[in-house]
């Protein structure tokens, strides 16, 4: 039984050091008892060496409990670390001096520590609040010794940022001596920012060492330190540690609670820019007590762990010649990649902006827009010529340039589809700024996140956005997209409009903006996920795979230049420029696919003579249930059509049909992919049809220059790590392709994971390839059913169950624990239920005997629901995990709720 | 492996009277088994013309107990006091007491294996179960009389287990079959009398088991002795079903309408504790016989998901259930009707 002191706190690892003092704060002489954990004496009785050591350094009002995960797992490690969580003087259980210690003085206190410890070998610094500050004050004093830093929440308090709102309040005279040393207000506010709260026993473990007034003095002095302005006594020294760390040559890891009202994202921003090489993993929904809301232990020890085996994984910010330096290509068959170079990089490169350029004489159109902004209704389509859109976007690039948009800036469009958007998308690409891409179907609280995560430096955007950039206090300098009257432009807060960049500009269009094209491999676009498997994550691609992007689609679908298509699939739509494909935008709302009319299709595809469409499954769905209102000139028009793409989520074959038959000329395809790699494969309504009846949906075979493989699963549902190409095999989808994106912006730990394959990216997609080399998608790996017979996938049984008449869709899910789960189905029926309910038993009894002829899974049972929980962007990914929590809640007993 | 045909074992098996005493005792001998019963009342077991040896007792009688284990090889111990109500003293008399004299007089008697049939209620605790493994029985904690009373037992039964005497504990969970007069008597009487209800309209997810599973698993494991012994093993059809269906099922294949009345559980759950003291203070003075309508078990039973991990006992036996709960629900048709549940259960 091991002894513990507090609530995971080990005994062995509490102790206590005298320490010769060299602050100014003390008198010559001077010696202070600290109280650390350490694990040191205890690896050292084992007879082992650590591999460095971990100095933790907590902040006001913590002490070193809240370093105790990492102690814990750095001692049961298979290479185990050394960590030294120091109580910080006048903190914790460490002595109190009596005296006003300053920054200066506690960042000497380290140094002090650190000496009469006798740390030897390398050393990764670890520091929350404003014991980030210190800990970052030994680093730059140490380098010698410095191997890594590690940040949660944290500010190095750079200038031109105020302190933040509720430390200013805490900081007032009247406010801080009551607030921090008389009352304990101080401490339960902070530990009250835990999500979810604190257990009573690690509440009260944190409360400990500052039961009395007279214990809490640092509390109070620690706040009272913080410097306002430049005339307080700290600010040397902080502005001399903020600049200092530029030049920290060592590996950075900045670990993120964004829901903190005291260290929000703009000192993230701040600390990136500070740090550029680090990488970051922001944890959606955590605090300020990072280490308490998140598991840090495990990314921590991974991150030193690939540190050691010299695998850096890149999730930061962007920085030239980066990433798996030693990642190996995925099969032997490719010639053009090397061991030694990442499999993207390395085909031919032609810039985004290419066919823009050699078309700025072209006066056939390049852009139309059935729709556009700011119009009147009925005022008729917009159409740029190539030559004009050239010169909206040379000058465009020239005004973004003139209010200090420049290379690597992220800039974030919040435009509806149609020439404005594009013409922006193009001049921030010929800009080398960063464009963000997030949609108004993440809904408005994951907009708000993504906007947040990805911390653009420009919002472009139409009023609406603005309303919610007012609302939710999104960063960054607002350009306005429309013509905005001066009272609003105050209210927003908009500094810019896109008018008045156009305007503004004298002299030659393009000539002052851009000189040189952008670095290939730079950071180009960051786009989100749909957020039905979690919070949307950001994707970044740098030109060269947005470059691949392009190349796959035009060598997939034989897209020549010239040709016209409709583009109502957003990632494609950018796309059309590139491509030098006239693009239209038909006329419906882009916040919702589903309101694509038959008639709006036409009249866009009638507008440019159309041979192309690309298409969302919402989309299309809304096109053949409104087709009996098209006119004969507008049927015509969709006659001329000689390609149909629908990407988002598969379709089924009846709906293919129908879409078939408005399109007769025109060759369907349901292309499989993802944010993070689009497409991946293609398939036919033709091939849809030979490929007949499976296990799964029939995706296709990859598109070209794309390469795909399984992991194999475990009985656990976890996933293996060795590529199998064999037909049969059911396992995680693997992508290999130039246009896979670069990285998850600001989530290492994510991105770790979908690299852990070398030279793949994992899908999260569970599926199998066939003997013709087709792939199957199964379902998601997070929503496979680990049942006692083994690991099952869903989507075999839902396309069962749906054959049943009554069901309309069903989402089969497993309930119970990992290796012991029982399949339930939980079905929309017609007529709909009108509340949750289980199956009338007759029901029951049909969909599960359907379902175990075609896949021998035992249904435990079959739920109704009204409506099962889908994502807003494809209306069409049912939450599974949602439901299959819901399931197992319905099936325990007890009231059904809603799901 | 020996099935059992091969050499016949010399088998005691109580509360043969019971309708899983008797399943396990037909299918013994069956397997070519020599089977003696041991039951209060007298009865007579034949199969395939083989005629069971009977002997008459009760387990509080020490010199009966003494006779009914002389010579045999192996012990298969159901008999128990198995009700909602009643006195605790008379669940320990016989639960209890009786399994601690015949585990005594089977030790001395030289009796190599000893299954102990207990119930997966030994280690429910009122909360929902829903896949999880056996757990340990806990008199202290599982609710009501036969639960705590076979809890005791179990562990004394275990606790007995060494190489020369092994001994094992099955609990199979809600047994169900033609004949059986504990749970489809009791729910067909009462949806005919339309006073069945639904608790939570009968989502809980509970695990059950057909007759011939549960008897073919107790004898599977007087064969797997080597592995069980020591251990207490759920058994299960494996297929958890939602409550409501379950009943419904039964009841459709008894040609009753199902229950479509609803109680919320907590309304049961609380009833049930007031029914049934007033049931056993009733009882008492000789007022009633019937077991009461609902009791807080009961309504535990019927309104908390409890189903359980099968992958243990699937290994320790290496068995599965032949029958599965749909052809089960066939042959109950079958033995209420005369005919064939197939048109019922699965018209196209």
């Amino acid at each position: 039984m091991v002894t513990e002191l507090w609530p995971g706190v080990r005994a062995v690892w509490s102790r206590r050091v005298n320490v010769p003092s060299t602050a100014a704060a003390d008198p010559d002489g001077s010696t202070h008892t600290w109280h650390l954990l350490d694990n040191g004496p205890q690896l050292e009785e084992r007879g082992i060496t650590p591999a460095g050591t971990l100095l933790c350094v907590h902040g006001n009002p913590t002490w070193s409990y809240l370093w105790r995960s990492l102690l814990a797992a750095a001692t049961d490690a298979e290479q185990p670390w050394r960590v030294v969580a120091v109580d910080q003087l006048d903190m914790g259980f460490s002595a109190r001096t009596g005296t006003f210690r300053r920054l200066e003085d506690r960042i000497t206190d380290l140094g002090d520590l650190t000496r009469e410890l006798d740390l030897t070998g390398p050393v990764v610094t670890v520091g929350h609040d404003w014991g980030g500050l210190i800990s970052l004050g030994w680093a730059t004093r140490h380098r010698q010794q410095l191997a890594a830093v590690v940040l949660t929440n944290t500010a190095v308090h750079p200038a031109g940022y105020s302190v933040p709102a509720p430390l200013q309040l805490a900081l007032h005279p009247a406010v801080h001596s009551w607030g921090t040393t008389t009352s304990a207000a101080f401490l339960r506010v902070t530990h009250a920012l835990a999500h979810p709260p604190l257990a009573k026993d690690v509440r009260e473990a944190f409360m400990a060492p500052y039961r009395s007034a007279g214990r809490r003095s640092g509390v109070g002095n620690f706040v009272a330190d913080i410097p306002a302005d430049p005339a307080a006594p700290s600010w040397g020294t902080l502005t001399g540690v903020a600049d200092g760390i530029r030049s920290l040559d060592v590996p950075a890891l900045v670990l993120w609670g964004p829901k903190d009202p005291i260290f929000s994202d703009r000192y993230l921003r701040d600390l990136l820019q500070r740090l550029p090489q680090a990488d970051v993993h922001r944890f959606e929904g955590a605090g300020h007590l990072l280490p308490e809301d998140a598991d840090i232990a495990t990314p921590v020890f991974g991150w030193l762990d690939r540190l050691k085996t010299g695998v850096e994984l890149r999730s930061g910010e962007s920085a030239p010649g980066h990433a798996m330096a030693d990642a190996s290509t995925p099969e032997t068959g490719s010639t053009e990649a090397t061991s030694t170079a990442p499999v993207v990089g390395t085909g031919s490169f032609r810039p985004m902006l290419a066919e823009l350029a050699e078309r700025a004489g072209d006066t056939s159109p390049a852009v139309v827009d059935m729709a556009p902004l700011d119009a009147e209704p009925g005022t008729g389509p917009r159409t740029l010529s190539w030559a004009e859109l050239a010169a909206v976007v040379d000058r465009l690039a020239a005004g973004l340039s003139s209010i200090g948009v420049k290379a690597g800036d992220r800039v974030n469009l919040l435009v509806p589809p149609g020439i404005e958007l594009t013409s922006l998308i193009y001049a921030c690409l010929k800009l080398g700024a960063v464009i963000v891409v997030a949609d108004a179907g993440l809904g408005a609280t994951g907009l708000s996140r993504a906007i947040k995560g990805a911390g653009p430096k420009f919002i472009i955007g139409i009023e609406r956005a603005f309303v919610a950039a007012r609302l939710f206090q999104w960063p960054g300098v607002k350009i306005s997209a429309t013509a905005m009257s001066a009272p609003k432009r105050a209210l927003y807060g908009v500094s810019h409009t896109v008018e008045d960049l156009l305007q503004s500009i004298p002299g030659e269009p393009g000539t002052a903006a851009v000189t040189t094209d952008p670095d290939p491999d730079a950071d180009a676009a960051i786009l989100f996920t749909s957020g039905s498997t979690g919070p949307a994550k950001g994707v970044v691609y740098t030109h060269r795979q947005l470059a691949a992007m392009r190349d796959t689609l035009k060598d997939t679908y034989k897209l020549q230049a010239g040709t016209a298509l409709v583009a109502g699939f957003a990632p494609f739509a950018l796309l059309g420029p590139a491509l030098g494909a006239t693009s239209v935008t038909p006329d419906m709302d882009v916040t919702a696919p589903k309101t694509l009319t038959a008639a709006a299709l036409a009249e866009a595809a009638a507008a440019v003579q159309a041979t192309a469409v690309f298409a969302s499954p919402a989309a299309l769905n809304n096109v053949v249930a409104t087709a009996a209102e098209l006119s004969g000139p507008q049927r015509g028009a969709l006659g001329e059509v000689e390609l149909l793409l629908s990407a988002g989520a598969p379709i089924p074959e009846p709906l293919l049909a129908k879409v078939q038959r408005l399109v007769p000329n025109a060759s369907l395809h349901t292309p499989y992919g993802m944010t993070e790699a689009l497409p991946v494969t293609d398939i036919s309504l033709e091939e849809i049809r030979s490929a007949g009846k499976g296990n799964g949906v029939c995706v296709g075979t990859p598109v070209a220059g794309a390469k795909v493989a399984v992991t194999a699963l475990n009985p656990d549902g976890s996933s293996t790590d060795d590529p199998i190409t064999r037909p049969g095999v059911t396992g995680e989808i693997l992508v290999s392709a130039p246009h896979v994106k670069d990285r998850y912006d600001r989530l290492w730990i994510t991105e770790s994971r979908s690299r852990s394959v070398p030279g793949w990216h994992r899908t999260g997609d569970v599926g199998h390839l066939d003997e013709a080399g087709r792939l199957w998608v199964e379902g998601r790996l997070a929503h496979i059913l680990t049942t006692a017979h083994g690991v099952k996938t869903p989507v075999a049984a839902e396309q069962a169950a749906e054959s049943v008449p009554q069901v309309a869709r069903a989402a089969v899910v497993g309930v119970g624990p990992a290796g012991a789960q029982v399949p339930v189905a939980v079905v929309e029926t017609q007529p709909k239920a009108r509340k949750p309910a289980p199956a009338a038993w007759k029901l029951s009894a049909k969909v599960r005997e359907t379902v175990a002829a075609e896949t021998g899974l035992d249904l435990a049972s079959v739920l109704l629901v009204p409506e099962l929980p889908t994502d807003i962007r494809h209306n069409s990914k049912i939450d599974r995990a949602a439901l299959a929590q819901w399931a197992a809640k319905a099936l325990a007993g007890g009231r059904m709720g809603q799901p | 492996m020996s099935t059992g045909t091969a050499q016949g074992r010399n088998i005691l098996v109580t509360g043969a009277s019971g309708m899983l005493g008797g399943a396990v005792a037909r299918l013994l001998m069956e397997q070519g088994h020599h089977v003696r019963t041991f039951q209060r009342r007298p009865a007579a077991f034949a199969q395939d013309g083989a005629q069971a040896e009977t002997v008459q007792g009760s387990l509080t009688d020490e010199l009966a107990v003494a006779r009914a284990v002389t010579g045999v090889d192996a012990v298969v111990h159901l008999a128990a006091k198995v009700s909602f109500t009643g006195e605790w003293s008379d669940f320990v008399a016989t639960n209890i007491e009786g399994t601690r004299a015949l585990l005594k007089a089977a030790r001395a008697a030289g009796v190599r294996d000893f299954v102990f049939v207990s119930s997966p209620s030994v280690a429910h605790f009122g909360t929902a179960i829903a896949g999880a493994g056996a757990g340990t029985a806990d008199p202290e904690r599982a609710h009501g009389n036969y639960a705590r009373s076979k809890a005791a037992a179990e562990l004394l039964a275990l606790a007995e287990d060494s190489p020369a005497f092994r001994v094992a504990a099955v609990r199979p969970h809600v047994v169900w079959g033609p004949g059986d007069t504990q749970l489809v008597e009791r729910v067909v009487a009462r949806a005919r009398a339309g006073r069945l209800p639904l608790l939570d309209h009968g989502t809980a997810l509970i695990d059950s088991t057909y007759i011939d599973n549960a008897a073919a698993a107790i004898a599977r494991t007087l064969e797997r002795m080597d592995h069980a012994h020591g251990q207490a093993l759920v058994v299960t059809n494996g297929q958890p079903r939602p409550v409501g269906e379950l009943l419904a099922g039964i009841c459709a294949a008894a040609g009753v309408r199902p229950p479509a009345w609803n109680v919320p559980g907590w309304l049961a759950r609380g009833a049930g504790s007031v029914i049934e003291r007033a049931w056993t203070a009733a009882g008492k003075r000789g007022l009633v016989r019937d077991e009461p309508p609902m009791t807080r078990f009961l309504a535990e039973q019927l309104s908390t998901a409890h189903w359980f991990d099968q992958r243990r006992t699937r290994e320790v036996l290496d068995w599965s259930p032949a029958v599965s709960i749909e052809e089960g629900l066939d042959r109950l048709a079958e033995h209420y009707l005369g005919r064939s549940a197939v048109a019922l259960n699965h018209h196209p």
